[in-house]
């Protein structure tokens, strides 16, 4: 099947669906270095418009990656709940964007359509949306999930606390980690990226943190992202592992080259469940994903780069997760090339994620090759919270020392809680305020540290 | 300062020496305070101006005093070309492949600015002299230097030249805290587009006085291709046995 438009003067012709989306795309590297991009301005457009016509029961009729080789694909069709979609059953792409974007599609609306929609869906209508529109959107959706803390409900904004360190030593950790919960960060996830993914090191790590968080009853659970297969040992053997991690990707093949099957994040999801650590929630899987990584494993099908991220999300879905991020401009230049296709993809894998259910934050950095600064970080910031993330990923002043990239601050995300009047996780908020750690105006106040009871956490490690 | 004040420094400051990380910043409001956004700042120019800065290739040359080189370009024809077509970069420009000398060569060093200008500029010429020093009956190939440049490039150019091994030395992406450290990766017998990174051996941080010495760096290097020479191997079977690789 062939999708045609006119325009210029000129006859356009998108040979197959996956051809069209990828046409369709708003610019990015990723989807040059891949051959998939338009090759013109106009016909970018042009495809936009044959997308519009496109009724999105098509989707369901042509698979962009076939369903007898690709477990995602096998997964978003066995899974889609055909009552779920009816009320946009009838919809073009062109029409559904209307129907978003309408005081109708309310949350209780949109929550209620998200088992009936399938990844290549809201990535289709995405690429039909201006920045404006994906935020206008987004922020209608809630997605609340609990654990320890309860994430995702209106007013308020998490953030995962990155005390990184190099060679994981114990008291740099505890460092950076006491430098975050001074700054009222944590209530997402304590979450540290390991060095190396020896079970002994992490074990150390998750212990650590363990230490802490019971030490100071602090309503939050930890992650060390280290490969689920390392975190199916640990908890066979008794380590205290609250939210199980993995990087995941939109194809099989992907996720094949993560060292990853649905049967092994099945397994781990069964065992999380059954440690039974969380209190007022049992949403135990915490997933990472991010543009460019299946192109990046040569396993991206000839679908365009947003597509497959989108469809990430339905294996995340799989696992009512705690925390999904993408980690935006990671990869670097080579797949989102500066600030602008930074943002724009930050805007649609918030939207793509919301639309399908799932309870999205976001790692908004750059690395030092690609064509961004702290000022970027500010503008997705400041969209995205008006966008509702439910989190945003921090770093000890913006700089992670053990990833070698930059994300945002600690600081930046007082700032967004500022101007934007959000507030922390509730049982988090209750606990800083517990420790003193609140103002009269819910901010967080400014601590002289030493004299504060949390420095023992410092003085202890650093001892 | 008062009391507290200056409690607070002295913590901050036993706490710095467990990590790098910028932690204990203060705030103005809600945002750091100048001085701490204006040194962010800095560090992110310091690894910019890497990335950005033109390859000299006379600089190597002149560090490499009499050592025949050969100059190359990869098939990226400028910076912004480079940073997003790294397949462009892995290939040589065709009329440069064709100026590379065939030979019996064990050996060619590629130098290749990759991510830093600076970090080959600074220490690149030093790791190739000392470690031809400890391969004496070694027939080493001309030495190339090679503009817009990624590792694989290596790849292209030993097949090119008939090396039975190729060692690319190669500027890293610049950290915050580094702008100017330096890669070796050795592949043996490579085969452009089919050679992975699991076919390599690498050493990195190669960036005294802060990271791996030269002479560190070259008896490394020295040790590994010779044992790939023996081997007729590189990569995950062949072990650096000086100690543990880093990575």
């Amino acid at each position: 099947m062939s999708y045609t438009s006119v325009l210029g003067g000129r006859h356009h012709r998108f040979d197959t669906l996956a051809r069209l989306l990828a046409s369709a795309s708003p610019e990015r590297s990723g989807d040059r270095l891949a051959g998939l991009a338009a090759t013109s301005e106009q016909e970018r457009v042009a495809a936009r418009w044959a997308l519009a016509d496109v009724p999105l029961t098509e989707f369901l009729a042509e698979p962009l990656i076939p369903y007898e080789t690709d477990d995602v694909t096998r997964l978003i069709l066995d899974t889609h709940d055909a009552a779920a979609f009816a009320p946009v059953a009838g919809l073009t792409v062109g029409e559904f964007r209307e129907w978003l974007l309408s005081p109708g599609a309310d949350a209780g609306a949109l929550a209620a359509l998200a088992p009936g929609l399938t990844p290549e869906m809201v990535a289709a209508v995405s690429k039909l949306m201006g920045n404006a529109d994906l935020v206008a959107v987004a922020r209608k959706v809630r997605v609340v999930t609990a654990f320890r803390s309860t994430i995702g409900l209106p007013g308020r904004l998490a953030t995962r606390l990155q005390p990184n360190h190099p060679t994981d030593d114990p008291a740099g950790v505890a460092a950076a980690l006491l430098d975050g919960l001074l700054l009222g960060s944590g209530d997402a996830v304590i979450g540290i990226n390991p060095a190396t993914d020896s079970p002994k090191a992490v074990r150390d790590l998750l212990e650590l943190l363990d230490g802490v968080i019971q030490r100071y009853a602090i309503p939050t659970q930890s992650c060390v992202l280290c490969h689920v297969t390392t975190s199916v040992d640990l908890m066979s053997r008794g380590a205290p592992v609250d939210l199980v991690f993995q990087s995941i990707a939109g194809t099989q093949a992907a996720n094949a080259s993560f060292g990853v099957t649905l049967g092994l994040l099945d397994e781990a999801y069964e065992a999380a469940l059954a440690l039974e650590r969380g209190t007022v929630g049992q949403n135990v899987m915490y997933f990472e994903t991010g543009q460019g990584s299946a192109l990046s494993a040569g396993a991206h099908h000839g679908v365009d780069q947003q597509t497959v991220e989108a469809r990430a999300y339905a294996v995340a879905r799989r696992y009512d997760p705690l925390l999904v991020n993408t980690v935006v401009g990671f990869i670097g230049p080579e797949y989102l090339y500066d600030g602008r296709q930074i943002l724009r993809a930050a805007l649609e894998d918030h939207f793509c994620g919301k639309l399908l259910g799932l309870p999205m934050g976001l790692d908004i950095c750059y690395t030092n090759h690609a064509d961004a600064d702290d000022d970027d970080i500010a503008t997705m910031l400041t969209m995205l919270g008006v966008a509702g993330a439910s989190f945003v990923i921090c770093t000890p002043g913006g700089d992670d020392i053990m990833l070698n990239y930059q994300s945002a601050s600690y600081h930046d995300a007082l700032y967004l809680r500022e101007v934007l009047g959000l507030r922390p996780a509730p049982e988090f908020e209750t606990w800083l305020d517990s420790i003193g750690l609140l103002d009269e105006k819910g901010g967080i106040r400014e601590t002289t540290g030493a004299a504060h009871p949390l420095t023992a956490i410092g003085k202890e490690l650093a001892a | 300062m008062s009391e507290v004040a200056v409690q607070t420094s002295e913590l901050w400051s036993s706490l710095r020496q467990r990590t790098q990380a910028r932690i204990g910043l203060g705030r103005a409001g809600s945002a750091l305070p100048t001085r701490h956004r204006l040194e962010l700042q800095a560090a992110h120019a310091a690894a910019r101006d890497a990335v950005h800065s033109p390859f000299e290739p006379d600089v190597i040359a002149a560090g490499l005093a009499g050592t025949p080189t050969v100059r190359v370009r990869s098939s990226a024809p400028d910076r912004l070309t480079y940073l997003q077509r790294p397949d462009l970069g892995r290939r040589l420009d065709p009329t440069d492949r064709a100026h590379l000398p065939m030979g019996e060569w064990d050996a060619v060093f590629v130098v290749a600015d990759g991510l830093s200008s600076r970090a080959v500029h600074e220490h690149a010429a030093a790791v190739v002299r000392e470690t031809a020093a400890r391969l004496e009956d070694w027939h080493l190939a001309p030495v190339v230097l090679a503009e817009q440049a990624r590792v694989a490039l290596g790849d292209d150019v030993a097949q090119a030249m008939g090396a039975a091994m190729v060692v690319v030395l190669v500027g890293e992406r610049p950290g915050m805290s580094a702008a100017d450290s330096l890669g070796a990766y050795l592949t043996y017998r490579p085969t452009p587009g089919v050679t992975t990174d699991a076919d390599r051996n690498c050493l990195s941080n190669i960036r005294p006085p802060l990271g791996l010495s030269y002479t560190g760096a070259a008896e490394k290097l020295a040790g590994l291709m010779t044992r790939a020479r023996q081997l007729g191997l590189t990569g995950v079977n062949l072990k650096d046995e000086t100690d543990a690789l880093p990575g």
